[in-house]
């Protein structure tokens, strides 16, 4: 091939490929323009909703106007016309009248804040978060906010730091990474190079709380006490533990699949008698679950349909229950009572 | 004992250039320059959102994806001595790194079909073993087609457009995010097309064993020439040629160094733990490192060529000492996170052409893929080491202390390296 040849192939080539490229960008960003402004596709109300009453908050994950905001509906309707407010987040929890969200901020420069809220929308603080927001959950008198993040950025960073969970208070200051928490597995101090914490639910007295522990590929239900900045282990293969509002039971995902691609069950630990029942949800389920009430079981599982689209399904925790659809389109739920 | 450039060719000492030749680069250098820099972006586009398509669009968890990452730098370090033995051994080294771009170009596509955890991680594994194959007979081209005694800086040219790919890629990721906040699979269609791009300067451009030693024969520029000749006379690979002292003592420095080299993700999370402004632009303190890199390239290799490659290279592991101690300082504010990414930018400018330039120059033209991936072999397993390594120390005495003890023996490492590189120095000196 002589110089000219081969340049006139190269700059062919070139021409074909952006071509391609910007073509199918221009196709999917028209696609995604007229999802945009597609009308919803769930009722909406325009009622304010009361936020005293007692009420469900869910990140809106109908296609539309309102895409990924937080909505609300009462507790004693969740099929019922849901109310969405102007506050965005990629994971979003209420208790206490302060509600945690946990946002991106999309851009050049992508980055990753959490939000706290009280319940008259005023904002009372927010942190930033070193990656993609994972788990958030407030104490059940709201003074208390968790959030946990994955820690990305490039390639190079060292991948076995996975997580970076913090405890911050509303009124300001906090408990810091929980990872510089002392670890106790199996009544022994443990301090594994790749340990990582995450999912944390808290229990009413403001200084325990239950979270998730690993090393390698074992993890661990952990009770927390905030005073003494230790973590015990209390059962193993356990992850995003759920406090039950009467506070004798944790719900939790349990990876059945060890390995590259896990499977989670849902199970749940009786705390007096550790008695651990596994639910009879087949579908794995990657969420922290949500108490509705002392029985019954929220959770979020993605659509197989639609990519970034989920419902949330309910499950009374005993063995053998059947799952149901609870909210359509539908994130990260929380319980307000 | 230590080899000049004329040992180099078995005793062709025409290839060395005489003192003082004004510094040309070759077009060979530019195009594999532009190769990287489209092969980075598209590998660097997709590395940015995959973490956020694998957990946000995907649903999946992310914490398997940080270990399986660790394996496969590990055979990405073993693949790369096996290429480099090949390219030597056929003396086709742009057929090896046609094979290597050419494997990476493959698995962007794949990546627009396959949408499960396993076949994601296979994906990127494959994308490694790419990268794993093309790195060492790539830097032997550079080197063949370098002037001798411009070498650092000829290899600086080829890293500044290294490193520009690895900087616009994520942005471009980002940008086509914004503008289309489900487009992932815009993001892999761009990274495909830059990888087809790069791919095709690569097989189109850059001249092949046969095209070189065509044109050997036409009236060619100088390097060119000496190049294409010196491939004519070519001594057959050994391994024997690369057990020389020099070599050795690289070998020995670049080990000693690599188990002290931590890793910037560390040091990046250590200013994440405590500065706010970290904490706040984390994904994009790469880029800060990133720029000085590539503003810093060539003017470090330029300056190995003439000071020293090696007292470069040793002077380069000072910064990455600075940047600990800058990391570790209590200081929190904007300017010292900027000045720890100065340092780590520096750090990577005056080292990592730079490591490949000396590779290249104590190794014969016959083994030099070889020695290049020997080098940057003993580079990538000892900094995986260190990481761990560190991992522990990290846990154990918390985030200061560990990396204050990490710049202390690094600070013992730059000694000890002094030290070996005393019977290396004159031929450093003199090239």
């Amino acid at each position: 091939m002589s110089a000219r040849v081969r340049w006139a192939w190269l700059s062919a080539i070139t021409v074909v490929v952006l071509a391609g490229a910007i073509g199918y960008g221009v196709w999917s960003f028209v696609q995604y323009q007229q999802r945009q402004n597609s009308p919803v596709s769930v009722a909406v109300s325009s009622k304010n909703l009361n936020p005293s009453a007692p009420h469900i908050a869910f990140r809106n994950t109908a296609a539309g106007d309102g895409y990924g905001h937080v909505a609300t509906v009462p507790l004693a309707s969740p099929r019922g016309a849901r109310t969405v407010t102007s506050t965005v987040c990629d994971r979003v929890y209420a208790a206490g009248g302060t509600l945690s969200c946990l946002s991106t901020n999309p851009g050049i420069v992508t980055t990753f804040e959490a939000e706290v809220y009280a319940s008259d929308g005023k904002a009372l603080r927010s942190w930033p978060l070193p990656g993609i927001p994972s788990r958030t959950r407030v104490s059940p008198d709201g003074t208390l906010v968790a959030s946990t993040a994955f820690v990305t950025g490039h390639a190079y960073a060292p991948a076995s730091f996975a997580t970076v969970t913090v405890i911050n208070k509303i009124s300001g200051g906090g408990y810091g990474n929980l990872e510089d928490f002392t670890l106790i597995v199996g009544g022994r101090k443990i301090a594994p190079v790749d340990r990582n914490v995450w999912g944390v639910t808290f229990a009413p007295d403001d200084r325990t709380f239950y979270a998730t522990a690993a090393s390698g590929d074992r993890t661990w239900l952990v009770r927390g006490d905030l005073k003494k900045r230790t973590l015990t282990s209390i059962h193993e293969t356990a992850e995003c533990p759920s406090l039950s509002p009467d506070g004798t039971r944790i719900a939790y995902k349990k990876n059945i699949t060890p390995g590259p691609v896990p499977h989670w069950n849902i199970a749940v630990l009786d705390l007096s008698t550790g008695k651990e029942t596994v639910l009879a949800e087949s579908r794995s389920v990657d969420d922290q679950v949500e108490w509705l009430d002392n029985d019954t079981l929220l959770y979020g599982l993605p659509r197989a349909s639609a990519v970034g689209d989920d419902d949330v399904w309910s499950i009374k925790a005993a063995a053998g229950a059947a799952p149901q659809m609870f909210i359509e389109h539908a994130w990260s739920p929380s319980v307000v009572h | 004992m230590y080899l000049s450039f004329s040992d180099r060719s078995g005793g062709n000492t025409d290839e060395a250039a005489p003192p003082g030749t004004p510094f040309k680069i070759s077009s060979v250098i530019i195009s594999l320059g532009i190769v990287s820099l489209f092969t980075d972006i598209s590998s660097e586009s997709v590395g940015a959102v995959l973490p956020v398509y694998i957990t946000g669009v995907l649903g999946l968890s992310m914490v398997a994806y940080g270990f399986l990452d660790g394996i496969n730098q590990g055979i990405s370090a073993i693949v790369r001595i096996g290429a480099g033995w090949t390219a030597d051994r056929s003396d086709r080294h742009k057929l090896v790194a046609v094979l290597g771009y050419g494997l990476s170009m493959v698995t962007r596509a794949w990546l627009l079909v396959v949408t499960g955890f396993g076949a994601i991680t296979a994906v990127i594994a494959v994308d490694r073993i790419g990268k794993g194959i093309r790195t060492a007979p790539r830097d032997a081209m550079i080197s063949q087609a370098a002037q001798p005694e411009h070498m650092a800086r000829s290899f600086g040219v080829h890293r500044m457009l290294d490193t520009v790919g690895a900087t616009v890629g994520p942005l471009l990721a980002f940008l086509v995010l914004l503008l289309i906040p489900t487009g992932f699979h815009v993001v892999f269609v761009v990274s495909l097309a830059c990888g087809v791009i790069g791919f095709a300067v690569l097989g189109i451009m850059v001249p092949g064993r046969k095209r070189r030693e065509a044109l050997a024969a036409g009236p060619l520029s100088a390097g060119m020439e000496k190049a294409a000749r010196a491939a004519g006379a070519r001594m057959p690979f050994s391994w024997r040629a690369l057990n020389t002292s020099s070599m050795r003592r690289l070998l020995l420095i670049a080990g000693l160094f690599g188990v002290m080299t931590i890793g910037d993700g560390f040091i990046y999370l250590v200013l994440q733990s405590r500065a706010e402004f970290a904490t706040k632009w984390f994904p994009l303190l790469y880029v800060g490192t990133n720029m000085a890199y590539l503003a810093l390239a060539i003017p470090l290799g330029r300056l190995a060529d003439r000071w020293g490659r090696m007292r470069v290279f040793i002077a380069g592991h000072g910064a990455l000492l600075a940047a600990y101690l800058c990391a570790a300082l209590p200081a929190t504010g904007a300017a010292a996170t900027m000045v720890c990414l100065l340092l780590l930018g520096i750090f990577y400018a005056a080292t990592d052409g730079v490591l490949a330039a000396l590779a290249g120059q104590f190794s014969t033209r016959a083994s030099r893929a070889s020695g290049i991936a020997a080098a940057q072999t003993v580079v990538a397993v000892t900094r995986l080491a260190a990481s761990v390594g560190f991992g522990s120390l990290w846990f154990l005495w918390g985030r200061e202390t560990a990396i204050l003890a990490a710049a202390g023996a690094l600070a013992a490492a730059i000694l000890g390296g002094i030290v070996v590189c005393r019977g290396i120095e004159p031929s450093a000196a003199s090239a």
